[in-house]
């Protein structure tokens, strides 16, 4: 988690302009201006500040040589995020933005160094939120250990966009040696996660307030590089990670299940799950295989190395719950398999669009 | 969760697995010719796939997913007048979530969404009437549909609606009746159920009285059930014990749920807003007499039927489709000739494929598809 060191091409840092002295964003704030300027500097160069950030190029600059100390492969990926509502228990839309991408490169075994900031923001948003957010953008990056580099500010008319979407992109070095894949999956592998699952959406679902029911879950959203280094280090051999996002567990053990042409049986039993995430999908008829988690990864690991890779997560703060939930099997090709509490057995499929609550 | 996992406890589902297995063994039922036992309720279906109750029993017992799911039986007609509706400028019309994928004619109400409409999922009427509340420049429709179970809770929104003096409320009511669509199921000269599970929810309101007739007239077994995995064995169980014990009669397994003589209340709301319709189409069984309610001539101004011009038109189900062959139970869903090729979860032809309530999607879902198609393969040998 060490911040990274100055770059040598940089050049000395840009002197703060004036700050931003009305209460809500407008138009003008898009406009290329002084007023564009002045809403960069006062609300994100000021809480991302770095000296990659400060000279406001339109590109960020990094040393080859300085990359190349963590690896030998660049890694690079792009999320954007339109969360409704903006914040949440347990996060916000900046809080998610940020380990959302850092989690993307950290899932393929790479370092994540350097992140860009994308906002398209919507006309008569407050200032005083668009703070709020950058310092959680902020606060985020610095306990994930990466920078936010480069970025981009539009503003947009009112109804265009649903008050603040954020791209980010990130960069990170894969370590030597390092090959993950959804492909690598063989029979005799197993299959684990690093806590409870589904608190993201049931969180997300609740906070809309719709369904008029309160719960006390909260977004597991989290930076999950720190990790991910625990249990490469424990475990090289392991074969593949991804983030349980948009789809949950059911959809990435889908997905292992086709790209490495194997079966996947897991238990119910030993899925982790919070009471009152069980609780919250039993009234609304979901299933919260499929809900989105942003601090839950899928790790498969040869066989006999399950109980080393459990250990070495539920050591980190955000593996306390980490299971061994099921292993690969020669097949059905394709399909994955839950073993059920009941004692009956069900196809896990894909998803076909969203999860619908049930009319009774 | 404390009462919800008593009622999933592993060890009675085995003890009741081996009773199931004892009675068949006594009553002598051979695995060609099975014993069918129809689950009306979509609920039921749900359950029995998620919790893999059917591959639990023994292959002498086979399920006939019925006609209980709501949304399965919605004509393709009246989707399209939802669609006419929804685009009529200035409304805002509200619907359950799972209506939303239904395949019009033309298009469901998802892609309605997609094209402008202003549709809303909403999750209890009440929430349709905060709309009108909070935008009285605009004309709120509220899709009412479902059997006995939801029934009463849009009688009370409209009851509810009258006594705030509301006028930009109505209601699109395709609330279906449960007797008489037994009753068509019954009188159906192919019918090749042995017993029933009655459905839970509904039967709460309207008690497990009104089945008598399924006993006496026709002689079959009904058990009311409850919608966890053991309700559901326990149900089977007891239908299993009237048939070896040369029983029919009506049974409430639900009895923590269901009274005797339903719920007083909410059957009096459903008859102080709702008459019976002489018909109602429904996808994939046709025209059922008395099947169907409407609102009385006392709320028509809550009446959207009568507030919109809508093109009730009957559309035809597409011609390849068999739901009404399996919701009589006469074929499985993978028996259909475009099961899991042209109608799919994706791309639904046919109704049962839509919900994941019907027993279509239900296969395609939890099923063993593979092994499904072989079947099929090996039944066109």
């Amino acid at each position: 988690m060490t911040k990274q060191e100055p770059l040598s091409t940089l050049r000395p840092q840009r002197k703060i302009r004036d700050g931003i002295h009305v209460a809500k964003v407008s138009l003008a704030h898009g406009g290329g201006g002084k007023a564009m300027r002045d809403l960069i500097d006062d609300v994100f160069v000021q809480a991302f500040d770095n000296p990659a950030l400060a000279p406001l190029e339109d590109q960020a600059r990094f040393a080859l040589s300085d990359l190349a100390r963590h690896g030998d492969r660049l890694a690079f990926t792009s999320d954007s995020f339109v969360v409704d509502p903006l914040e949440f228990p347990g996060g916000d839309i900046g809080k998610l933005a940020i380990c959302g991408t850092v989690n993307d490169l950290a899932v393929g075994g790479a370092k994540p160094l350097y992140l860009s900031c994308s906002v398209i923001i919507e006309e008569g948003v407050d200032v005083a939120f668009l703070r709020k957010i950058a310092a959680s953008m902020a606060k985020t990056a610095a306990a994930a250990g990466v920078a936010i580099v480069t970025g981009d500010t539009k503003v947009v008319t009112k109804g265009a966009c649903d008050k603040l979407f954020i791209n980010t992109a990130g960069i990170g070095i894969i370590r030597s040696g390092m090959d993950l894949g959804a492909h690598r999956a063989e029979p005799g592998d197993a299959v684990l996660v690093n806590g409870l699952l589904g608190d993201h959406g049931a969180a997300i679902l609740a906070a809309r307030g719709d369904l008029r029911l309160t719960t006390a879950i909260e977004s597991d959203c989290a930076p999950l590089n720190g990790l991910i280094d625990a249990l490469i280090e424990a475990c090289p051999q392991v074969k593949f990670m991804r983030d349980a996002t948009r789809g949950g567990l059911a959809t990435v053990l889908n997905e292992i299940a086709e790209a490495s042409g194997i079966g996947i049986e897991i238990e119910e039993r030993k899925t982790p799950l919070r009471e009152e995430v069980k609780g919250f999908c039993e009234i609304l008829g979901l299933d919260p295989l499929y809900l989105a988690n942003e601090g839950k990864i899928v790790a498969v690991v040869p066989g006999h190395l399950a109980e080393v890779a459990r250990a070495a997560m539920a050591a980190h703060p955000l593996g306390r719950d980490s299971a061994i939930i099921g292993h690969v099997l020669q097949g059905p090709a394709g399909r994955v398999v839950m073993q059920t509490h009941f004692g009956g057995k069900r196809i896990v499929d894909m998803l076909v669009g969203e999860q619908l609550p049930r009319i009774c | 969760m404390q009462y919800v996992d008593e009622f999933r406890d592993p060890d009675k589902a085995a003890s009741l697995i081996a009773a199931i297995n004892e009675l068949i063994q006594k009553l002598a039922i051979s695995r060609d010719k099975p014993l069918h036992i129809m689950e009306v309720c979509g609920g039921h279906t749900h359950a029995i796939f998620r919790y893999g109750i059917s591959n639990m029993l023994p292959p002498e017992i086979e399920f006939v997913h019925g006609p209980g799911c709501p949304v399965c039986v919605l004509p393709m007609g009246r989707v399209d007048d939802c669609v006419a509706i929804a685009e009529t400028p200035g409304v805002i019309f509200t619907t359950f979530g799972d209506a939303m994928r239904v395949p019009g004619s033309k298009k469901s109400l998802l892609q309605a969404k997609a094209d402008g409409a202003d549709i809303r999922m909403v999750y209890s009427p009440l929430d349709a009437l905060a709309l009108a509340r909070d935008n009285p420049d605009r004309e709120v429709v509220f899709f009412g549909l479902g059997f006995e179970t939801t029934a009463p809770s849009t009688a009370f929104t409209v009851l509810q609606a009258e006594a705030e003096g509301l006028t930009n409320f109505s209601l699109f009511c395709n609330h279906i009746t449960i007797i008489p669509t037994m009753r068509a199921i019954l009188q159906s000269p192919e019918l090749r159920i042995d017993g029933f599970l009655g459905p839970g929810h509904v039967s709460m309101v309207i008690g497990t009285k009104v089945y008598e007739f399924i006993a006496a007239h026709y002689k079959k077994p009904l058990v009311v059930a409850g919608f966890e995995p053991l309700d559901v064995l326990q149900s089977v169980w007891l239908v299993l014990k009237q048939i070896a014990e040369g029983r029919a009669e009506i049974e409430n397994q639900y009895g923590r749920i269901v009274p005797p003589d339903g719920n007083k209340a909410a059957l009096a709301a459903i008859t102080r807003v709702f008459e019976t319709r002489d018909f109602f189409e429904w996808r994939g069984l046709g025209s059922i007499e008395h099947s169907g309610v409407r609102m009385r001539e006392a709320y028509v101004r809550f009446d959207a039927e009568r507030k919109f011009a809508i093109p009730s038109l009957q559309v035809e189900d597409p011609k390849a489709c068999e739901c009404g062959e399996v919701l009589k139970g006469l074929i499985k869903p993978w028996q259909c000739k475009v099961f899991g090729t042209t109608c799919t979860p994706q791309t639904p032809l046919g109704a049962l494929m839509v919900s994941s309530e019907g027993a279509c999607a239900a296969y395609y879902q939890y099923g063993d598809l593979e092994g499904l198609r072989d079947r099929r393969a090996a039944d066109a040998a």
